[in-house]
């Protein structure tokens, strides 16, 4: 204690002190943080679309109007098609926690079969829309070619989501989500269905082959097994990122050395 | 025999007999004997130089190796190397072999990404350094010519980053140069002309590569190794500044000599740098160009930014409004044309300082001894505008990662971006003034009063004081050592005789100038002999 007293009015105890009062506020934090917890529902249902009504009327009917008509909070969902409800409501982007420039995913609020008899529901209201696709369509059967995925890639995703789908900005709040751990599933339908502020590519202009392409692209290049031969990918950002590494990293690392140089020398008197 | 013996015996060690060879054709004795005790003082701070030159030598190095596998070719082929995301894809040459030293020459993405790293950090380094020297006044009378001769050689390392950056003709260094050329093409009346003398013709082009090659490998730096020869000489005939204190004087150098001590630490000191920067080229990837894929004018992906250093001018050019004059059939692009006249502006300003702060003082000394900080408000509160206005658009050079990782508009980003290079500056200029003065008066304070100790004492009839302990002659030295200009005064408008005389626009310039650096709010007079006197000898009463 009385050591405490004795460098209590030393020149960096103010720092200390700082460091610790940081310490314990992150420490409260990360213990009283509300954690979000899926909720799931267990519902069976013998009518897809009867019982997709009832959920919708529920859960999606405030912004989006009794009838999927639309209303000023949320854009009509008639013939918005079966892929697009999957895509939403899966990735739990749907429902929406709350109006702002994009809803971010989160983690999903619906079953598998209750997502199935949201989009039979949805899919109901206008025809149009793309179907759910299958496994066929967009799981990889080796067929693949990753090199023109990449090209394609490059030309059409980059612009939004960085060379290998790290995401960027968009104005306004906006984004491009990163792709990183998104399903083939998703990834297909988010093509064919263009969700919130992406444009769609529907099999006309972007066949199915081709969206398959792109898939194994992104497995290349932006997956758990994803090579890396140089070391850690620093986020994949590019120079801010470098830049950013090398200031702290590089130069931090070597003024911490002259600073430990220059305490050891020779020297007529220590000072 | 024996006589044999003894002229062999005469005879001096081999290494003698070397040096004698040496000496007699070159002189190296008189050499030696004039710089081996030269005096290098000691402060970690006189450090950082080494870092920038020691990581110059490792990017000489590494790039010799790299241009040993690279190709500065534009012309097409198709690759069938053993990275399959590019199979079959048609690329340059320049692309196609530095994949090919990223996989398959032994060793080659080590070196390559000890090279990139090494450019960041020696770019950081100069900056780091020339802050050290700004900071501390060493630029002043006579190392005014290292200082333009450091200066020179950071602008330089940013042209040979850029076009470092450019050789692979990747599509993130290809929307690099197709910036740089619309940079150019801003420029009124002759920007198309550069434009297509730069690139041979309409942009890209097949020559830009092969030109931007022999620019990074021979023209800038041989230029600046010239110049770092030059910078270190200059540094041996100028001697080496000191921190003020006891026994360290304007007129001496105090520290250690250059061989063995110097020389034994500085060698030393160079394989930690290296071992440094290896290490983080061995751990963290740098540009990893198979991900970014070849450059194709028609392509171009989201977060394409610059190295670090160059992140200002991408910042200038985010943060304008896109601007244009449509006149007789041209168009003057404002929007990016501004911004191409601010970013060498803003690094002139530093550069140019020391002049203007040595025409205000009119002082024509030399100075050895360095000046702390705190003690120049004027010239620490602009180092650190000036540092402010860089990183500002430094930040504004990132603004679609700010926006994306701390969930923010980029609008809203950009526009903070906008007020604060204006406002910025001067609030930082103003706040780091302000501290400087405080600490002014805090050295004061402790020279004449003492350290506060935080021991209480209660004197005998009640009071409550706390005791001071008295600084060593030493600190109270330190404290005092630094100079105080006196502002300028306008000389009277009618002299001795009864003439009238009006002064100059740049006399009144100057005299405004100097009263900004040294006049009554901008310094704390710092205590004199009989302050300390008076104080000291009414002892007990604070």
């Amino acid at each position: 204690m009385k050591k405490l007293s004795a460098r209590r009015r030393h020149p960096l105890a103010a720092l200390v002190v700082l460091l610790f009062a940081l310490a314990a506020t992150g420490g409260l934090y990360a213990a009283f943080a509300p954690a979000d917890k899926a909720k799931a529902d267990e519902a069976q249902a013998s009518l897809a679309i009867d019982e997709g009504k009832k959920l919708y009327a529920v859960g999606c009917a405030s912004c989006h109007g009794t009838g999927g008509q639309g209303t000023s909070d949320g854009p009509s969902l008639v013939g918005v098609g079966a892929a697009a409800v999957d895509f939403q409501v899966s990735t739990g982007r749907m429902p929406a926690q709350q109006n702002g420039a994009q809803a971010p995913k989160k983690p999903k609020v619906y079953t598998a079969a209750e997502t199935e008899q949201l989009a039979a529901y949805v899919a109901s209201l206008g025809a149009g829309g793309p179907e759910t696709p299958n496994k066929s369509q967009y799981s990889l059967n080796g067929k693949e070619d990753a090199a023109n995925g990449g090209q394609l890639f490059r030309s059409n995703c980059a612009q939004c989501h960085n060379f290998s789908g790290k995401g960027g900005a968009l104005s306004n709040g906006k984004y491009a989500p990163p792709l990183d751990g998104v399903s083939p599933k998703h990834i297909y339908e988010a093509m064919q269905t263009g969700p919130q502020n992406m444009p769609s590519f529907p099999d006309t202009v972007m066949p199915e082959k081709e969206k398959r392409d792109i898939i194994a692209y992104l497995n290349k290049v932006n997956s758990d097994d994803t090579e890396s031969p140089g070391g850690f990918q620093l986020g994949g950002l590019g120079p801010v990122a470098e830049g950013l590494f090398a200031w702290v990293f590089g130069l931090g690392a070597l003024v911490a050395i002259t600073i430990w140089v220059a305490a050891r020398t020779t020297k007529a008197k220590k000072s | 025999m024996s006589t044999a013996t003894d002229t062999r015996r005469k005879k001096a060690p081999a290494g003698e007999r070397v040096a004698d060879w040496a000496d007699s054709r070159l002189g190296i004795y008189s050499l030696a004997k004039a710089n081996m005790r030269k005096i290098f003082p000691d402060h970690w701070s006189f450090m950082l130089g080494e870092v920038c030159l020691y990581s110059f030598i490792i990017i000489i190095l590494t790039g010799v190796y790299l241009t040993m596998f690279f190709n500065p070719s534009m012309g097409e082929i198709v690759y069938d190397g053993p990275y399959v995301p590019m199979q079959g894809i048609r690329m340059s040459e320049a692309y196609a072999s530095t994949l090919d030293i990223s996989f398959e020459v032994r060793g080659g993405l080590l070196i390559r990404q000890i090279h990139h790293w090494a450019a960041l950090i020696f770019v950081g380094s100069m900056f780091v350094h020339m802050m050290r020297v700004f900071f501390t006044g060493a630029y002043r009378k006579p190392r005014e010519m290292n200082w333009v001769f450091g200066f020179l050689l950071l602008v330089l390392g940013l042209f040979t980053g850029l076009t470092g950056y450019s050789l692979p003709d990747d599509l993130l260094s290809g929307t690099g140069v197709r910036f740089t050329q619309g940079a150019i093409l801003s420029v009124p009346l002759v920007g198309t002309y550069l434009s297509m003398f730069l690139f041979g013709g309409e942009f890209p082009g097949h020559d830009f590569v092969g030109r931007f090659y022999s620019i990074h490998i021979l023209l800038l730096p041989g230029i600046m190794l010239g110049l770092v020869v030059a910078h270190l000489i200059m540094v041996f005939l100028h001697k080496h500044t000191h921190w003020a204190g006891p026994g360290k004087t304007n007129t001496n150098v105090v520290g250690t000599p250059f061989l063995p001590v110097y020389m034994g630490k500085a060698g030393g000191f160079f394989f930690l740098v290296f071992g440094v920067i290896a290490a983080i080229a061995a751990v963290a990837t740098i540009n990893p160009v198979w991900a970014i894929g070849p450059y194709r004018p028609d392509q171009v992906s989201t977060g394409a930014q610059p190295d670090w250093y160059l992140g200002f001018a991408e910042g200038l050019i985010r943060v304008m409004p896109g601007w244009e004059i449509d006149a007789w059939g041209h168009t003057l692009v404002l929007g990016v044309f501004i911004p191409l006249v601010i970013f060498p502006l803003v690094l002139l300003a530093i550069a140019v300082y020391p002049f203007i702060e040595s025409w205000a003082t009119g002082d024509t000394r030399n100075h050895h001894l360095l000046d702390r900080p705190r003690n120049t408000p004027t010239r620490t509160g602009f180092g650190v505008a000036w540092i402010t206005t860089y990183l500002t658009m430094l930040i504004a050079g990132g603004n679609d990662l700010w926006a994306t990782h701390f969930h923010l508009s980029i609008n809203g980003i950009t526009w903070f971006s906008r007020i604060a290079f204006f406002v910025l500056p001067v609030v930082s200029f103003i706040v780091t003034k302000r501290i400087c003065l405080g600490l002014q008066r805090r050295d004061k304070e402790k020279v004449l009063h003492g350290r506060e100790s935080g021991i209480i004492k209660r004197l005998p009839h009640g009071e409550f004081i706390e005791v001071h302990e008295p600084l060593s002659q030493d600190q109270l030295h330190t404290l005092t050592a630094h100079d105080q200009y006196q502002p300028l005064e306008l000389e009277p408008e009618v002299d001795e005789n009864g003439v009238a005389r009006k002064p100059t626009r740049s006399e009144k310039l100057r005299v405004k100038l100097s009263k900004g650096l040294y006049g009554e709010d901008n310094q704390i007079a710092k205590p004199t002999v009989e302050e300390y006197k008076e104080i000291t000898s009414s002892h007990g009463h604070h």
